[in-house]
């Protein structure tokens, strides 16, 4: 059984120049496409599930690590997540998260040595991967835990406008925080308020001893969950005090529930 | 002035004063053989000091000229002059106390005419030495000024460089080259002429203050050709220079900041790309040049990092050649397409 890869770049040249570059290193691999936006990075790694991934960190609707962390709640149960390789030109910031969290990443313009070091990295990764250990979530844990640089400034108070009203709403008072396509919902136990914020945005102002990331678009405050419920797939589900809402958590953050 | 009140400054001047004072003592001794050294340099030093300190302090008091720290006007005149007269006066009093003798008093029998005389050599030599003072600090504060412009405009000058050169679309660029140059060699020839003319641009810019609108739109297009070539089928563009425009003079890189705004905030994040166009035309005695994109609009793109600076600097070198005359507005575009619209405009200069 040959390897499959998918590629995600949304410059056409430099994408063709991957996929040549790959067929003459790595002849079995068979590239399923190519997507040319962070959506389409996506979609198309649900459809097609290749067994690597390679990922443009700028590309236009997602970055490349947005996308991973889609894909990586996304992904269907039971079928081992791809080996993902990050693609970049320069961005000093994405190399040293790269370096921490020990994804394999590759420079633009992409060099053959470097390429075939790359290759044969996935090569032992496949064979790894076939008796079933993935190191795909892992490593992509560390990369969004290093994502996230902390705000010199603490948010105490969440400033929501309502029509011509500003409510001020005590960040203590916030049961958990749902990103909403561009907005941000707070959920509070009397009410809720939107603001025009992203999720990404928010996220380093807030104390992540107290506000925890349970999925890619939902933050909750850790005293506000009642208990955590495994179903027989494995999912886990939060329910909370003072409010009837239950929250799925992802498979990114299962591992902050372990029991005691 | 910078360290105009700090206590360095004071002790450095009490130091040159006192120094100054030995000479004067000097010179009376040499000239009146009826007094003792000692005697002459304690007037010399209580004088000088008491002088000093009145027109070095009483600065303070009064309203000063920013360039030289001084007071402005006739109180330039009036400060010494008064800081001599009650320097002398208030000096000898204390230079009697000091030495035992009678100064005032002897001062008092002599006539009306030797005491001007008396004053007028005081005067003129605390003229001279509030003179030299004066001199001094303007000269030094001038320095500064000239050091700390040539620094900004030095860090300006980088700044523009390295917003120009970004690293992220030199090598993006450098790697879309390197993909043409086996796929199709005739095509990376011509991306490496328009990357050569953009660098070469981007590097003589901070050279050049002026060139023509012409020049200015090749530039232009220059930067969109590569972009074209990274960008492939998401980026449209069209460029519009009415002939009797081409040789209206602009500041250089007036355009390249705009445009690179319109494709990294405009159009890179919008998925389905869109089109840039860049059109020159006359209003009166005014050139307007509008920048239009279809990108993802002012809303989305208020968030990103790093528009305001290329922004900032257009407006600094348009204001420091027009004044209000040129102004630079960034607006939601107004037709069913969406995006942003860049609009310059600035006075007509045609050589």
């Amino acid at each position: 059984m040959n390897a499959t890869a998918l590629i995600a770049e949304d410059e056409p040249l430099l994408a063709a120049s991957l996929q040549a570059e790959l067929r003459g290193q790595w002849p079995e691999l068979a590239v399923a496409g190519i997507a040319p936006n962070g959506p389409a990075a996506v979609a198309m790694a649900l459809e097609h599930r290749p067994d690597v991934l390679f990922l443009d960190v700028r590309m236009p609707g997602r970055t490349g690590i947005e996308a991973a962390q889609e894909l990586a709640e996304e992904w269907p149960e039971g079928t081992p997540l791809p080996l993902i390789v990050f693609v970049t030109a320069y961005d000093e910031y994405a190399l040293r998260a790269f370096d921490l969290a020990a994804v394999d990443y590759v420079l633009k313009p992409v060099r053959a040595d470097r390429l075939a070091l790359t290759c044969t990295r996935l090569k032992e990764g496949l064979a790894k991967r076939r008796g079933g250990a993935s190191d795909t979530l892992d490593q992509l844990r560390q990369l969004l835990g290093g994502a996230v640089p902390a705000a010199s400034t603490r948010l105490t108070v969440i400033q929501a406008s309502a029509g011509n009203a500003i409510h001020m709403v005590r960040v203590d008072d916030v049961i958990y925080f749902e990103a909403a396509d561009k907005y941000v919902r707070l959920v509070t136990a009397e009410r809720e308020h939107l603001i025009r914020t992203s999720l990404r945005e928010l996220l380093p102002q807030l104390d992540t001893q107290r506000f925890w990331q349970v999925h890619r678009g939902t933050v909750v405050r850790a005293d506000a969950i009642a208990t955590a419920t495994r179903d027989e797939s494995g999912k886990l589900t939060l329910s909370l005090r003072g409010h009837t809402d239950k929250l799925p958590v992802s498979r990114l953050y299962s591992h902050l529930f372990k029991g005691m | 002035m910078s360290n105009d009140a700090s206590p360095r400054h004071f002790l450095r001047h009490a130091g040159l004063v006192i120094c100054i004072n030995t000479l004067i003592a000097a010179c009376l001794v040499v000239s009146d053989a009826g007094k003792t050294f000692l005697s002459q340099f304690i007037y010399a030093q209580s004088i000088g000091l008491v002088t000093w300190a009145l027109i070095d302090f009483g600065r303070f008091a009064i309203q000063r000229d920013p360039d030289s720290g001084w007071p402005k006007g006739w109180r330039a005149i009036a400060l010494p002059a008064f800081g001599v007269t009650v320097g002398n006066i208030v000096g000898s009093v204390i230079g009697d106390l000091l030495t035992g003798l009678d100064r005032m008093s002897v001062l008092h029998h002599h006539s009306t005419r030797e005491m001007l005389g008396h004053l007028l050599y005081f005067g003129t030599i605390g003229g001279v030495v509030a003179y030299f003072f004066w001199a001094t600090g303007r000269a030094k504060h001038f320095a500064e000024v000239i050091a700390t412009t040539r620094r900004e405009a030095a860090e300006t000058q980088l700044m523009l460089l390295q917003s120009q050169l970004e690293p992220h679309m030199l090598f993006n660029t450098l790697a879309n080259l390197r993909a043409l140059i086996s796929a199709d060699p005739n095509r990376a020839q011509e991306m490496l002429d328009h990357l050569i003319a953009f660098l070469r641009s981007t590097l003589s810019a901070s050279r050049t203050v002026q060139h023509p609108l012409s020049t200015e739109f090749e530039r232009t297009a220059d930067y969109l050709a590569l972009m074209k070539i990274r960008m492939g089928e998401r980026l449209a563009t069209d460029l519009d220079l009415p002939g009797d425009l081409a040789g209206a003079m602009v500041p250089t890189l007036l355009l390249q900041p705009l445009v690179e705004n319109a494709i990294k905030h405009g159009l890179e994040p919008h998925i389905a790309g869109g089109r840039i166009s860049v059109h020159a035309r006359r209003d009166g005695r005014h050139l307007v040049i509008d920048v239009r994109d279809t990108g993802v609009g002012l809303d989305a793109a208020a968030s990103a990092q790093g528009t305001q600076f290329g922004l900032e600097q257009v407006r600094k070198r348009l204001s420091t050649r027009h004044g209000d005359l040129a102004t630079l507005t960034l607006s939601a575009a107004t037709d069913a397409a969406g995006g942003t619209l860049a609009s310059v405009r600035l006075p007509l200069e045609t050589p």
